[in-house]
This record gives structure tokens, C-alpha cells and sequence, in this order.
């Protein structure tokens, strides 16, 4: 068993970069994702694993100091808040389109514009359909408690080199703020070898000079390089697919909720077959790949699904393409920074069943 | 005497250097993108860094720079060649880091980027080349477009009411305590371009000794976007440029040089 913390969901974010042999943070402040650069700062990573830590004068220059170290093969990571990740697009774009891998942390708050500083999720059209110029994808991750939030930088990392593409961790305001208990691994080492061969590691004579780079000016070699990454992205929707199942055997209806709102959707299912309802709650954890084919699947054998999200409805169109048509999709949800709670949500799974 | 009895190996005076691929450079035919390119790859060659040297290319008429300089390089996206720098540098400190970069993406959209690096005095070699316009793009005003100069986007000549004035971005970093060598070059004859290269030189050479941030600026023309022969290009970069933007060194090992 390893070490046993009391933390928040920030803090567990930055010991567990330390811990997973992160080379790079690169950040700038908002709320509500603060504690994680101030962390760092603290714990001295320099001194425990020689890992780099420097803010940023901007979210705009952190990503694109996150691009130069991933294009050297470094481990990078930045990590913002909703508005910060909008200035952070213009080179998540650039990262996706030169295939370097990164860690992306977006501890989600209320908008749009500056908004609120409470937790949202609606950012979940902007991590999942691409969010930045282009068409490309992050492989995104939502995780729903502090534990995630630790155990999914590692994996994150670990999607991010086997694809050579950005992750993102979706994470918002409930989850970076609260404390539970979290559980970490050992020490990783950082990585010493960087033989793959779109790594800048100094041109040799033994090979041509490498270059990263997202532009090609003749449009049928662009088009050769999209076909390539959509490709990819077959593969990741393939292979990468994850999510859990509570009660969803017997359910006549099932929700699907990510990250905090998941949290808050268990205690609905309790609340719910209390007063006679089988209802179930499929909980994606990868948002990209969305767990479509699972959703396709019960779709066969429920009578309607209920998308709650924190925002006014963005996860629930792809619960919708899922779906297909076969029974009926709702959608409930607070959202600007208010968090619905256990029983409102059973009020609107009512509500939708009366409709 | 024929020829093949001059060239001989024991008669070469000169030679490409081997840091250039072979590519054929995208530059218009008296731009002075040519010969800093030249004169960069020189300075890794002489210094015998290729296989330790890490550039980045940056947005406007040098974005395919990464193409000729046959070193390992990265592209940026418009303006940000100094924070990728300092992401490649910051994790790769015994590596020569270098960006090379147009007046547009330096001194108007990267202009946080370009300060902040130079304040902190990230310890790599910016390659600055003002030539008043934005070339790429088809000749439009830059932030160092002269007062009354005319481009794409100001017909008439900028005027400084309606379109601010022309900055000197080079005298401003060299105020900031991160830098130690920032100077302003030309290549356009062969005396200058003898001189900007001993500049490059020791802008390299300071990586080495990791106090700072060397930051050298080439005036060069744009015949293209200035819509002149290279010739008379030059001649009115004389005229022109050099009487707002001077030659010479502005801070040497970390000192103002004093006028």
C-alpha cells in the first residue's frame, strides 16, 4: 500500500507530477486551480526529482513553454481555469497538430468570460470537440474524486507519449477544492532516454535534422497529416474507452454524469430506488473517447437516459448521437458556478419522466 | 591555367557551410534573411554545437527557416518562439537555444513573450530581424514601420496620431537586467556582415557562460515589401532605418555601452 494523504484535489494533482517523474509545470494563477502551482513551489521539485517549475507570464506563454519542452521529448504539464484555458487553445492547437504529448489540467469554473470563480462544467464542448482551431482532439479525462485526480496524471502521461497527443484532464472547481483521502505511489524516476525519433535532441551525424512543427503549406500534404490524426483518433476511440457502471443492471433509466456531478448523481441513484425509480448512472471517465457503444448498448434495454452535467447541456448532445434515437434523452443540470444537488436532480429525473 | 586547376582543395577561400542544408532558400532575391541565416549556421559550425544546438523558427517570412538551418528546430506559433525557447532551454540546459525571429512576431504580437524572457534572463540567443514590414503577409505596417512609411496598411505613409510610433524594442530589453548582450547589426555589405557575425558569435558564446540572454538585432531590407531594388533598398535603409534604428553594440556583458 503507498502513502496515505488528506488533500485537496489540487495538491494531489502536483505531488502526483512530482511523483509520476514530471520534467516540466509551466503555469500562471487563477481560481480555482492555484494551489497546484503553489504546491509545487513549496514541496521544491527542483530539489526532490530535478523537475522544472516556473510561472509564467501568461497561460499563453506556459503553453507554449509546455511546447518546447514536450518537443524535446520532456514530460509537460500546465494546468489553468476556464479562461485561462481559452488563452491556452491557440497553442493546444499547435501541440495537437505537431503530435506532442502533454498534460493539460483544467479545474473548471463558471462562465462564459470571466464569469464565476465556483465550479462549472462548461468547458466539455471545448475539451471534446477540439476547443482551438482545427480539427483535432484531445484525449480528455474527468476525474471524480481526489484519488483520480492523482491517478490520472501518471495515466494521462501515459496516453500522452503512446498516442504523441495532449491530454486534458477535466477537472473542475468541487473536485480541485475538496479534500479526501488519496492514495500515492512510489517515486517514478524521470525519463533519461529520449531515442524516438521526433524527439529535438541535437542533430548528429547519423541522421537528418529533425523538425516539429504543425504547418505545411501544400494543402494535400496537410490533408495527408489530418487523415493521419484522425486515424489516430479511430485508434484512441478504439482502444481507450473508459467508464463506470453504478446499478445500471436492472435500470429502467440511467443517467450519465462526469467528474463532480457523477459524485452527485450516486446519492440521487440511492435517493431514487428509496422512492421506487430503477435508475442507474453510467459515469464516463474518458469524455474523449466518449463510451458511445456502451451508451448505444443500453440504450436497447432502458427506457430513456438523463445527461446531468453542470451546464445547460453540452455532454447530453453526445449522449443524444449515441443514443441514435432509440428512447428519449434529457438533460438536467445547474450550471454559473451552482452546484445541483442529490435531490434536485431527482427532481428533474421526475420531471423528465413525466415528459 | 584552367579551371579545374583553380579549384582545388588547397585554393578554397570559402565554403557553404555545412549547417545550411541544401534547400533552396524561399527568400526573395536580395533580402538579407539569406546571409543571417548564413552567418547563424556559421557560428554553430565554427562552434562545433550542431549536435547541441535546439532552434525555433517563428512566424512570418523565416517560418520555414527550419528547412535551410540543418539543425534541430521547432516552429512556433506567431510570437511565442521565445516562451518555446524557454520551455527547450529551461529542461535542456546544456543544450544552445536559439530563435529567429521577424520584427512582427518579436516586437508586436510576441512582445510579452520577448520581454518576460528577457527579464528573466533565460540564457539563449534571439536572432531579431527588423526590416519595417510585415513581409509574408504581403508588406503590411509592423511595429517598427518608420514614421511616414508607407505600407499595405498605411497607403499614405504611417503617421504616428493614428497608427503609434515606430518600437524600439532592442533599447528597451537592453534595460532589463536579464540581458547581457543585446546589440543591432546589418548584413548588407560585407564589412557589416563581417561585424554581425563576430555579434552572432558572441551571442552563442555567452550560453556558455549561462549569465543571460543575448539578443541581437539585424536591420535588414524588405525590396519586396518596401516595393524597391535591392539596391535602392539598401540605400534607404541607410538613409532611413539606420538613422532611427543605430548600429552597434547597446549593452555589452551585461553594461550599457555608453553613447
Amino acid at each position: 500500500m503507498g502513502e496515505l494523504k488528506l488533500m485537496k484535489g489540487n495538491e494531489a494533482i502536483a505531488e502526483a507530477a512530482i511523483r509520476a517523474g514530471v520534467d516540466a509545470y509551466f503555469g500562471y494563477p487563477i481560481t480555482p486551480q492555484s494551489e497546484i502551482m503553489e504546491y509545487l513551489a513549496s514541496e521544491q521539485p527542483e530539489k526532490r526529482t530535478g523537475m522544472v517549475l516556473l510561472q509564467a507570464e501568461s497561460e499563453v506563454a506556459a503553453i507554449n513553454m509546455v511546447y518546447g519542452a514536450a518537443s524535446t521529448g520532456k514530460k509537460a504539464m500546465t494546468s489553468s481555469s476556464s479562461p485561462g484555458i481559452s488563452l491556452k487553445m491557440e497553442g493546444i492547437s499547435y501541440l495537437a497538430g505537431a503530435e506532442l504529448p502533454c498534460l493539460i489540467v483544467n479545474v473548471v469554473r463558471g462562465g462564459p468570460g470571466l464569469g464565476t470563480i465556483q465550479p462549472s462544467q462548461a468547458d466539455y464542448f471545448q475539451a471534446v470537440k477540439g476547443g482551438g482551431h482545427g480539427d483535432y482532439r484531445l484525449i480528455v479525462l474527468a476525474p471524480a474524486s481526489v484519488q483520480e485526480m492523482a491517478d490520472f496524471v501518471g495515466l494521462g502521461f501515459d496516453l500522452a507519449f503512446k498516442y504523441r497527443n495532449p491530454v486534458m484532464i477535466l477537472s473542475d472547481g468541487v473536485i480541485g477544492q475538496m479534500m479526501e483521502k488519496v492514495e500515492f505511489g512510489e517515486q517514478q524516476p524521470r525519463r533519461t532516454k529520449f531515442d524516438e525519433p521526433w524527439m529535438l535532441t541535437g542533430k548528429t551525424p547519423d541522421r537528418p535534422h529533425r523538425i516539429v512543427t504543425s504547418l505545411d503549406l501544400e494543402a494535400v500534404q496537410m490533408e495527408k497529416h489530418n487523415l493521419d490524426l484522425q486515424a489516430k483518433y479511430k485508434t484512441i476511440r478504439e482502444n481507450e474507452v473508459r467508464f463506470e457502471e453504478i446499478a445500471c443492471d436492472d435500470a429502467d433509466y440511467i443517467m450519465v454524469a462526469y467528474g463532480s456531478s457523477a459524485r452527485i448523481c450516486q446519492k440521487t441513484v440511492k435517493l431514487a430506488r428509496e422512492s421506487g425509480h430503477k435508475l442507474g448512472l453510467l459515469r464516463p471517465i474518458t469524455l474523449y473517447p466518449f463510451p458511445s457503444e456502451r451508451i448505444s448498448q443500453l440504450a436497447d434495454k432502458v427506457k430513456g437516459f438523463l445527461s446531468v452535467e453542470m451546464s445547460s447541456g453540452q455532454m447530453v448532445e453526445d449522449v443524444m448521437l449515441a443514443v441514435n434515437g432509440k428512447v428519449k434523452v434529457g438533460h438536467y443540470g445547474r450550471y454559473g458556478g451552482v452546484i445541483h444537488s442529490p435531490e434536485q436532480v431527482l427532481c428533474g429525473f421526475e420531471e423528465f419522466l413525466s415528459k | 591555367m584552367e579551371l579545374k586547376d583553380i579549384i582545388k582543395p588547397e585554393n578554397l577561400v570559402y565554403k557553404r557551410t555545412e549547417c545550411l542544408t541544401d534547400k533552396v532558400l524561399s527568400y526573395c532575391p536580395g533580402c538579407g534573411h539569406g546571409t543571417a541565416h548564413r552567418l547563424v549556421m556559421e557560428t554553430i559550425e565554427e562552434l562545433g554545437i550542431q549536435s547541441e544546438t535546439i532552434g525555433v523558427a517563428s512566424v512570418g517570412c523565416s517560418v520555414l527557416s527550419y528547412d535551410f538551418m540543418d539543425v534541430d528546430m521547432t516552429g512556433a506559433a506567431h510570437g511565442r518562439a521565445t516562451a518555446v525557447a524557454t520551455g527547450i532551454k529551461r529542461c535542456n540546459p546544456e543544450k544552445y537555444v536559439f530563435t529567429y525571429q521577424g520584427d512582427g512576431d518579436l516586437a508586436a504580437i510576441g512582445t510579452a513573450e520577448t520581454i518576460h524572457a528577457c527579464n528573466r534572463g533565460e540564457n539563449i540567443t534571439i536572432i531579431f530581424i527588423n526590416n519595417g514590414i510585415y513581409g509574408m503577409t504581403g508588406g503590411q505596417m509592423a511595429p517598427t514601420t518608420l514614421l511616414g512609411m508607407k505600407s499595405s496598411t498605411t497607403p499614405y505613409g504611417r503617421e504616428s496620431a493614428l497608427m503609434g510610433n515606430p518600437i524600439k524594442i532592442t533599447e528597451l530589453v537592453a534595460q532589463l537586467p536579464g540581458t547581457y548582450f543585446v546589440t543591432r547589426q546589418s548584413v548588407h555589405t560585407p564589412a557589416n556582415v563581417r561585424k554581425a557575425k563576430k555579434a552572432i558569435m558572441k551571442a552563442f558564446d555567452n550560453q556558455k557562460l549561462k549569465k543571460g540572454l543575448s539578443f541581437v538585432e539585424i536591420v535588414s531590407n524588405c525590396n519586396s515589401g518596401w516595393k524597391m531594388t535591392p539596391v535602392t533598398a539598401n540605400k534607404w535603409m541607410e538613409d532611413n532605418m539606420f538613422p532611427f534604428y543605430p548600429l552597434g553594440d547597446i549593452k555589452v556583458d551585461g553594461e550599457l555601452v555608453k553613447k
